[in-house]
């Protein structure tokens, strides 16, 4: 009778085998990679019943860069090396002397700032031929962001004393900093640049 | 001299692997909360392009990927530039279609929320690419996020 009460010992050798075979299943059907990238919002399409209307923008607010096939940039009608691009934008979009070549600037009521002139009106256009290689685009989206997130970093610094990644996506704060420099680069609708294919 | 010794000490001690269950089961746990499911197979080549401003991409179910490469297997399907969607080739016109589909798979409130991601090689022309944002307009599916790698600044100027 005694001997019936005693409930035989579970077999726990192999436990580690079953849990390996779980181990190499999640091994090789999972992924760790989480996708990090440049996040833009392109334009919706124009209405095609409704006129092609053309917007006037000032030529002073237009900072034109141009990649051809050759990998080559034009800014401003000037031939650049790509390290130069950020200070050249950074300067653009900021004006900081009001000076006449670059965007107008315009008296915005700010909150946290207040009444501050913006250069409101700028615009990055980005025109690339089909034959750019992707890796030359991504370097230029790459050195027009840094420059907008250099000029933000640089005024959440001085003013909040934080990063401007560093705030929630509805923090008003980031709203403000994102009115004084507004991430303006346009993709003009798909063209040939400098010879054709 | 091996006479000597005493049989006792010529016997180690086994290890004991009473633990090791435990130890492979955090493991195993670690996996499991850290990795996520692969979605597809990639049949194109991607060497992402590298970036310094890259942002995480917060809600991965809102996510749609979209990959563009030179195909793995060339033989077979040459080494043209192609679009890959969920596990085939397409031609660009049908992405169109694939986002309505992605689209309808999402709830109401997620919807407008959909970010499509590029994947895509940093040496291939940016004529298809440029075809694929042409058809996402289409689609308006306007949110977008070209896939990259952080790297170092120098790292970014090599991409060319």
């Amino acid at each position: 009778m005694r001997k019936r009460r005693e409930t035989p010992e579970v077999n726990a050798g192999s436990m580690a085998d079953i849990a390996f075979q779980l181990l190499i299943f999640f091994l090789i059907a999972t992924t760790m990679d989480t996708d990090k990238g440049l996040l833009r919002k392109l334009p919706p399409m124009p209405d095609p019943n409704q006129q092609e209307e053309t917007k006037d923008v000032k030529e002073r607010n237009v900072f034109l860069v141009l990649v051809n096939r050759n990998n080559q940039l034009l800014v401003e009608n000037q031939v650049l090396n790509i390290n130069e691009l950020r200070n050249k934008a950074k300067e653009f979009i900021d004006n900081p002397y009001n000076d006449p070549d670059l965007p107008e600037k315009e008296l915005v009521e700010v909150p946290y700032f207040g009444e501050l002139a913006v250069t409101k009106y700028h615009v990055i256009s980005l025109q690339n031929d089909r034959g750019t290689s992707y890796g030359t685009y991504m370097a230029v989206q790459n050195e027009l962001t840094a420059a907008y997130n250099e000029l933000r970093n640089r005024l959440a610094e001085s003013k909040f004393n934080m990063k401007f990644d560093d705030f929630d996506e509805d923090d008003p704060r980031r709203a403000a900093i994102e009115e004084i420099y507004p991430l303006r680069i346009s993709e003009a609708e798909p063209r040939n640049v400098g010879g054709t294919k | 001299m091996i006479s000597f010794r005493d049989k006792t000490t010529k016997k180690v001690p086994g290890i004991g692997t009473a633990s090791l269950p435990d130890i492979i089961f955090m493991l195993l746990m670690f996996f499991m909360i850290t990795t996520t499911m692969k979605q597809t197979s990639l049949m194109v080549t991607i060497k992402a392009p590298f970036a310094t401003e890259v942002k995480k991409l917060e809600k991965k179910s809102l996510v749609t990927y979209v990959y563009i490469g030179i195909p793995t297997n060339t033989k077979v399907y040459g080494n043209i530039p192609r679009l890959q969607l969920n596990d085939a080739f397409q031609p660009v016109e049908n992405l169109r279609e694939f986002v309505e589909q992605e689209r309808q798979d999402r709830t109401e409130d997620q919807r407008n929320k959909m970010t499509v991601s590029l994947k895509a090689d940093k040496d291939i022309e940016m004529g298809i690419i440029t075809d694929v944002k042409q058809e996402l307009r289409k689609a308006s599916a306007l949110k977008i996020n070209y896939s990259a790698q952080l790297g170092t600044q120098k790292a970014v100027f090599g991409n060319l």
